[in-house]
């Protein structure tokens, strides 16, 4: 991922895919350990050292969870939206397969996120869905990462389908922001703001400190999940080659 | 510089004109559409003419994304996309009076009917001024949003409902503002903020839309 601008002597070094893969490869168990790692400790802090909430009880620990989700959900997008961007300036072929790689991560923690709020909401406002503003956009979020799953796998030609998931990526990008600014008028304009989340009361420091590493966690997952799934991105978009075929026959993975 | 803008111009109205049935089928689905609420709400006037604004508002977003393929399809099929793209002229150009001959082949219609059926719905003279008017700036806002949608969803199977789920989440802010500035004109706040945002919002799509939808053609022709 951002290795590539580390090394001073080829700043597209790692932008092939045959010098990526291995790359790639070495990589993603060190941040898939770090992820579990980081969870455990997020955890742990979030259900054993935590404090229970004065006004919400005991509920509230789904926050650990719902808030790293959220921001992570929110973040992919622009992340792909960036190498999409990397992508049609540059021509590289691995931007796209970046993108495409993180894309179905970022729609689990937008679905996760919407999952854990209902979930929260049930108790704490008494309905399981409210057109709150922030659940709307968030929705409307998910939405996006299905058109773009949907776009880039309806295509067969994998170029094409490359480039014009990077312009929705993009189109989408653009849009994100207004988006959340209209539905959040729109909310205001239809009922007050008796459900608003950002009335958060001053948070202990630990409830702070665990929802943080979770979202560190959050991160370490998610750079472990698209390395691998870049791999295999790669080896399929790349069958054809013969590096591919000298990998396969090292990983014994042909007959 | 402005003459392969009038003549694609000219010849897609003309194009639409030849296939003036197309054209009415779209608006007849609007009206249909409009009608089907009060079946489904019940006829009670005041529940009405409190949803009418919403209901003409999403009758026409669908209207819109149900003849976004007739932009390009045609041209796409026939080869005239590719002999337009390899032509000297700026593709934005063009692209943009194919949009601009959409938009009053399909859309223009739908401002135009939309006052009688608000007057189905009950509504105020005041606020069928407003409607119109919001329907005026928002619509060029779903064609040079579709556009883009509809030029990279170009030539794929299931297309259709692939251009739905691309282009609807982006209509969203279209609706709020479009919808919201007649109910903001009826509850006596006055329309002008969303008519603004909708101008500006219109502003912003004819800057960046022909970009992308250009961009996304090059890459359905090649």
């Amino acid at each position: 991922m951002t290795m590539q601008s580390s090394r001073g002597f080829h700043l597209f070094h790692f932008a092939a895919p045959n010098t990526f893969y291995p790359l790639a490869g070495r990589l993603a168990p060190w941040f898939a350990g770090l992820a579990a790692l980081l969870a455990a400790l997020g955890l742990w802090l979030a259900f054993f050292v935590a404090p229970t909430d004065a006004t919400q009880g005991e509920v509230y620990r789904v926050i650990f969870i719902h808030v790293p989700a959220a921001w992570m959900s929110m973040f992919v997008y622009l992340v792909m939206a960036f190498w999409s961007g990397m992508g049609i300036i540059f021509n590289t072929r691995l931007s796209a397969l970046m993108a495409r790689a993180l894309a179905p991560t970022g729609a689990m923690f937008c679905f996760v996120a919407l999952w854990t709020g209902a979930l929260w909401g049930r108790p704490t406002w008494g309905a399981y869905w409210v057109w709150d503003a922030r659940l709307t956009s968030q929705l409307l979020l998910l939405f996006l990462y299905f058109g773009y799953i949907a776009l880039t796998e309806a295509i067969e030609d994998p170029r094409r389908g490359d480039r014009a998931g990077a312009i929705l990526a993009l189109v989408g990008a653009v849009n994100v922001p207004i988006i959340y600014f209209s539905v959040k008028w729109w909310n205001t304009l239809h009922q007050g703001a008796s459900v608003s989340l950002t009335k958060a009361p001053s948070m202990a420091a630990t409830m702070l400190w665990g929802m943080l590493i979770m979202a560190l966690a959050a991160w370490a997952y998610t750079i472990a999940v698209a390395l691998w799934r870049v791999r295999s991105l790669i080896l399929e978009r790349e069958r054809h080659t013969d590096w591919v075929s000298a990998e396969l026959d090292r990983q014994g993975a042909r007959p | 510089m402005l003459k392969p803008f009038v003549a694609v111009l000219a010849r897609d109205l003309l194009l639409a004109w030849r296939g003036r049935a197309d054209v009415l089928v779209t608006l007849g689905f609007f009206v249909i559409v409009a009608c089907l609420f009060p079946f489904g709400v019940g006829a009670e006037p005041n529940q009405l003419r409190a949803i009418a604004p919403g209901i003409l508002w999403v009758a026409a977003l669908l209207a819109t994304l149900l003849s976004l393929h007739r932009l390009f399809g045609q041209d796409f099929a026939d080869g005239t996309l590719e002999h337009l793209l390899l032509s000297p002229e700026p593709t934005v150009l063009w692209v943009l009076a194919k949009i601009l001959a959409y938009w009053l082949t399909t859309s223009l219609p739908l401002v135009v009917a939309a006052p009688g059926l608000g007057m189905l719905f009950d509504m105020e003279q005041g606020g069928l001024m407003v409607l119109c008017l919001s329907l005026a700036l928002g619509t060029p806002i779903l064609s040079l949003l579709g556009a883009v949608g509809a030029a990279l969803t170009l030539g794929l199977r299931g297309g259709g409902m692939l251009l739905a789920l691309l282009v609807l989440p982006l209509f969203v802010p279209v609706l709020i503002f479009g919808a919201g500035a007649v109910e903001a004109h009826l509850s006596g706040t006055g329309a002008s903020a969303h008519l603004l945002l909708l101008s500006g919002g219109a502003l912003g799509a004819l800057v960046l839309g022909p970009w992308a939808c250009a961009a996304a053609l090059r890459v359905a022709a090649e």
